[in-house]
């Protein structure tokens, strides 16, 4: 039986890591993650895993030390934020580009200047482009079960990348409600131990980790990470089925659709805003406007076929970014998005939405809003300014 | 669903009760802090959504069913009774008789406690989380003290099982 607790989103991330049996965790503290190394290295005092846990002097070391682990053959698992991610960028992208399968939570947090410690999701999108994969969860069971997944999907032949399992900052971190633990024998058999054939370091049988590479061969090296981003997609979706056949619960793969059989005005969020663009879409269906949402789970690779299929019968859609994307006037979501419709020649009236940097909150009220500014988009057969939500 | 507001000030445990009680409900709950800048004796709120159905917003709740107030003064700082609903709930921490308290028409359903002069016999300094607990669940039965009482001495033992339970003993509801 699986075990109901009530937890916040830090526990629920450290339980997930617990339950992967991962052989080493190097964590390094920052507001809003902290407790997730409070929780770890206690679960580690207490020995109730057998993890090396690695108490680094920074986030830096943190990604070195996973870095050399991973490389070592070991399953890892890190967690930061904001600053933290900053400060790991280098041993960041050599980590994906190593295609090492490091598992690291992202505890969704502003970047600073101005001082600041509560939401927004600046830090992981803006590194969306060092090649790592990158999910958004938007509960606290999503947080926990993905972080779970993200094991499996990391480690997948088809795969072998890094991978981010991303959740808001105090929003979900620091927020409590009832999770379902699963099974440790389930999980162990789950996930099955990780070996890896393609890199390994072993005194035993000498092998040369990153010699200068020509053009040539590293073209091909990023030929190959971008397939195996792809190929992801198609993981991560029959991940999706084997944890709902173990575990009884899925998600629906990259993109979560809702209320969308017969949407006209479609609004896009990320993460643990999108309950209340549940609610809103649920109040503008009870007033007869057909309102459904996409939540984007898989944020990279970015869902291209999935996006477009699900907007293809849309009259306007509205993004939501809890992120601003510097040189554009929008979120980067949007950017996103949009650059997804053109492949399917899907061009229809749009609605970037900027809200809840540095943990302002977003409503409910303020979804249906956003909604409204969607039918309008549609209603004028014309795309709207960026709207900045309490500014 | 129920909408519940706590409001306290950093020290006071307004945010460790809002987990307990949602710990306790046996209904799908969930609570959401709102941190300002933590220090003690800053303002701060806790929200908590209690239903029978899973609760999707993670955002703060506006409109609250009811509002707590671990601690009197914290009403000359911020208005408790921001977007209180018609016919709510007010479980106040306060040393004052019942009929000298000025509260808008949306309060309906009133609790009284004097919480800090009962935190300060029963655990010793001003913190007034459990004491108010007991007073929020004689007055609105939306959560029985026993199961906060099982959860609250888990966490923090005996002394602040009595505290709850004076708490609830205490508490003078009233009907306006």
């Amino acid at each position: 039986m699986q075990k109901l607790d009530i937890l916040n989103g830090n526990k629920a991330a450290a339980i997930g890591a617990a339950l992967a049996r991962p052989a080493v965790i190097a964590a390094y503290p920052i507001t809003p993650q902290t407790p997730v190394v409070e929780y770890l290295t206690e679960f580690a005092a207490n020995g109730e895993i057998d993890a090396a846990m690695s108490e680094v002097e920074s986030e830096l070391s943190a990604m070195s030390v996973v870095t050399g682990a991973s490389l070592a053959g070991a399953r890892t698992f890190t967690a930061t934020a904001s600053q933290g991610l900053a400060l790991m960028y280098e041993p960041y992208f050599r980590a994906s580009t190593l295609r090492l399968p490091i598992v690291m939570a992202v505890v969704n947090r502003e970047m600073i200047s101005p001082q600041s410690v509560w939401g927004g999701q600046q830090d992981s999108m803006s590194v969306r482009d060092a090649g790592w994969l990158q999910m958004y969860a938007e509960d606290n069971q999503e947080i926990l079960d993905m972080v779970v997944q993200a094991f499996k999907i990391a480690e997948d032949e088809r795969v072998l990348l890094p991978i981010n399992i991303c959740f808001d900052g105090f929003y979900l971190s620091h927020m409590t409600e009832r999770v379902l633990i699963p099974e440790q024998e389930k999980v162990d058999e789950f996930l099955g131990v990780y070996q890896p054939k393609h890199i390994l370091l072993d005194p035993q049988k000498p092998m040369a980790v990153d010699p200068l590479t020509n053009g040539g061969l590293l073209m091909e090296y990023r030929y190959r990470h971008l397939q195996a981003q792809q190929a992801a997609i198609e993981v991560l979706e029959e991940t999706d089925k084997l944890y709902g056949q173990a575990f009884g619960r899925t998600y629906g793969g990259a993109i979560e659709q809702y209320r969308m059989e017969d949407a006209e005005y479609v609004l896009i969020t990320t993460g643990s805003m999108s309950g209340a663009a549940k609610e809103a879409v649920d109040i503008q269906r009870n007033r007869g406007i057909k309102a459904g949402l996409v939540r984007m789970r898989l944020l990279r690779p970015f869902p291209q076929k999935q996006v477009c299929a699900a907007l293809k019968k849309a009259k306007a859609f509205g993004v939501v970014d809890k992120n601003v994307s510097f040189g554009w006037n929008t979120g980067i979501v949007y950017q996103e998005v949009k650059s997804a419709l053109y492949e399917e020649h899907l061009c229809i009236p749009s609605v970037p939405v900027i809200g809840g940097l540095g943990g302002e909150d977003i409503s409910i009220r303020m979804m249906e809003e956003c909604i409204d500014a969607i039918k309008k988009a549609a209603d004028e057969q014309k795309s709207s300014e960026t709207i900045w939500l309490t500014v | 669903m129920k909408e519940i507001r706590i409001h306290g000030r950093g020290g006071m445990g307004a945010v460790k009760a809002a987990e307990a009680l949602v710990y306790a409900a046996i209904m799908d709950g969930n609570s959401i802090p709102f941190f300002g800048f933590e220090r003690q004796g800053a303002p701060v709120t806790a929200f908590i959504r209690i239903s029978e159905q899973p609760i999707r917003p993670k955002n703060r709740v506006y409109e609250p069913h009811m509002v707590i107030v671990l601690d009197p003064t914290i009403m000359n700082a911020v208005d408790v009774f921001e977007g209180l609903q018609k016919n709510g709930s007010l479980i106040l921490n306060t040393s004052q008789a019942m009929e000298h308290l000025t509260l808008p028409e949306t309060v309906k359903t009133l609790a009284c406690v004097d919480a800090t002069k009962i935190a300060q016999e029963v655990i010793g300094r001003p913190i007034t989380n459990t004491v108010m607990l007991g007073a929020f669940c004689k007055a609105t039965g939306l959560v029985s003290v026993e199961a906060v009482a099982q959860r609250v001495e888990q966490l923090w033992g005996t002394k602040n099982k009595e505290a709850l339970y004076r708490g609830y003993d205490a508490a003078v509801v009233a009907e306006r």
